[in-house]
């Protein structure tokens, strides 16, 4: 199994591809429609994620000590953003994903460009993800 | 004057984003800035800086006459009788904060009735939803109709007795009809009711001539017609101003001042406490002169017809895409929904193609659940927006959708 800083150098090393915003987009709305299906029962107030233009739902269980996430949203370019998430730290232990700084999201650029709103609904879903983290340590 | 001549005013217009042109469409929460406006603050920051009204000194008095002479320039531009009815606020959120406390403080007690309509921004909303809460009174809702118009001939049978006030806004910054107010307020004022009426979209499209209207109170933001930022207009009749209470306390705003008991400044003064925005509030000046040449040009006025008849050939050519707010009293605010793609998408992409436009609730909660969205795009123009801006807009928009 990769390790986190592996699976972080991947993500980094795919989006360096991309010159053009316009293709990092199209690329984001690619892994946008490819993410799992997330059960409808789960969509519920407990799982959404507050301070996003668009709805993010997350839901994360512990297996043998390792977190594994779900999640979804109404905006393809978030489900695209969430899918990074998602692969990146399912299968994480909670000590990685609580100690983790996220610096990754900055390197490919997502932080900054994308709109103040959406930064802050990114921020929101690594608040969360780091939480449930914290919670399982 | 044609719209290629007012943009080379506006500095801004040239801005490059993610290396290509600015295409500045979310003209409905701000305008641009021209260069008079400009230089209008630099001059008076960097000349005559000093608080406006007590002192003595030679910028202090040059200050106050520059706040003064705006005072009196937007009487004018409003036609209002006095320019002791031009109380000058932070903008129409202040303005309509103001009067839902002061008002109420005076007027309204347990069980009397305010009216705001379905399409209101927050900033109309919440101040009544406040000020009927404190004062045990409560809000009635007149609603629009399939095509987002207020259902004005429900209005007679919404104002009971007990109606104290009816607040509507001049155009609804989602659905961009220009409202029938002249007519809402033949019948509020029929019933003894007065009305507010809450102009930050309307003071951007129509002449607006307060008299003429004969609506109580009017509100407006500078920022969205051209002004400086953290400016705002609250015209008032002086019949009611003189007997509402301040709202906030303190600088200016006072007559003699004991420990326990005190006496207040005559209107304006009364409702304008604190440090006033006087470097900016002048700004108004070269913007509303602006503002008069643009409602007076015919041709701007045909391009911008023009401009208006485009998207709206263009959106019923397209199926998938549905316009909020139609009918003759259109302005060029276009609130749209597109199947398939989610609003927040659209906004993201069209802004990498330089194209900024707003997306999501545009503080109209209330409005966003009676259309069954959970939210829209919003792309809103403004006379510096050309036919090719256009054109190009829908050219990126159609790129968008075929993205997602």
């Amino acid at each position: 199994m990769k390790t986190l800083q592996e699976k972080k150098q991947e993500v980094v090393e795919n989006f360096s591809v991309y010159d053009e915003w316009l293709d990092k987009y199209e690329y984001l709305i690619d892994l946008g429609k490819s993410l799992p299906p997330y059960p409808e029962d789960k969509k519920t107030d407990e799982h959404l994620i507050k301070g996003c233009q668009s709805r993010v739902w997350l839901d994360a269980k512990i297996e043998d000590g390792r977190l594994w996430f779900s999640a979804d949203s109404d905006a393809v370019i978030t489900r695209g953003i969430i899918s990074l998430l998602v692969d990146v730290y399912s299968g994480c232990t909670p000590e990685e994903v609580a100690g983790d700084d996220f610096g990754f999201i900055g390197e490919i650029g997502l932080r900054e460009n994308l709109s103040p709103t959406r930064s802050n609904g990114l921020v929101s879903m690594i608040q969360t993800l780091q939480a449930i983290a914290r919670k399982n340590v | 004057m044609t719209s290629t001549q007012i943009r080379s005013l506006f500095p801004a217009l040239q801005t490059k984003v993610y290396g290509r042109d600015l295409l500045y469409l979310d003209n409905a929460a701000t305008s641009q800035r021209p260069r008079s406006v400009v230089d209008c603050w630099e001059k008076l920051t960097l000349e005559t800086n000093g608080n406006i009204h007590r002192a003595v000194h030679a910028l202090a008095s040059r200050a106050t006459e520059a706040f003064e002479n705006t005072r009196e320039r937007v009487r004018a531009y409003l036609n209002a009788a006095d320019t002791k009815e031009i109380i000058f606020t932070s903008g129409a959120t202040a303005a309509i904060n103001l009067v839902a406390f002061s008002f109420s403080e005076a007027f309204i007690g347990e069980g009397d009735e305010v009216i705001v309509s379905l399409s209101e921004h927050h900033s109309n909303l919440l101040p009544w939803q406040l000020a009927c809460k404190r004062k045990k009174a409560v809000l009635k809702v007149l609603d629009i109709d399939e095509f987002g118009a207020l259902e004005v001939e429900s209005l007679q049978k919404l104002i009971s007795e007990r109606t104290k006030i009816i607040s509507i806004p001049h155009i609804s910054n989602v659905l961009g009809l220009v409202n029938p107010v002249q007519e809402i307020i033949a019948v509020a004022h029929k019933n003894g009711v007065p009305v507010l009426i809450d102009g930050a979209q309307g003071i951007v499209h129509c002449k607006v001539d307060v008299r003429q209207l004969d609506c109580d109170f009017y509100v407006f933001s500078g920022h969205k017609v051209y002004a400086a930022t953290g400016t705002g207009v609250l015209y008032g009749k002086k019949e009611w101003l003189e007997k509402m209470p301040p709202f906030m306390s303190g600088g200016e705003m006072i007559d003699r001042v004991g420990l326990q008991e005190s006496s207040f400044a005559p209107l304006p003064q009364k409702f304008e406490a604190g440090t006033q925005n006087f470097n900016a509030i002048p700004t108004l000046v070269p913007a509303l002169e602006l503002q008069e040449s643009i409602l007076g040009s015919a041709e701007l006025i045909s391009e911008q017809r023009e401009l208006l008849d485009y998207i709206l050939e263009e959106f019923k050519k397209r199926p998938r895409i549905r316009l909020y707010g139609t009918g003759s009293a259109k302005v060029p605010l276009f609130s749209f929904s597109v199947e398939g793609a989610h609003h927040e998408d659209l906004a993201l992409i069209l802004d990498k193609m330089g194209v900024a436009v707003r997306s999501g609730q545009m503080c109209a909660e209330p409005l966003m659940d009676r259309l069954g969205v959970s939210g829209l795009v919003r792309a809103s123009f403004a006379p510096y927006n050309t036919l090719d801006e256009a054109r190009e807009f829908i050219k990126c928009l159609d790129r968008a959708v075929q993205m997602l």
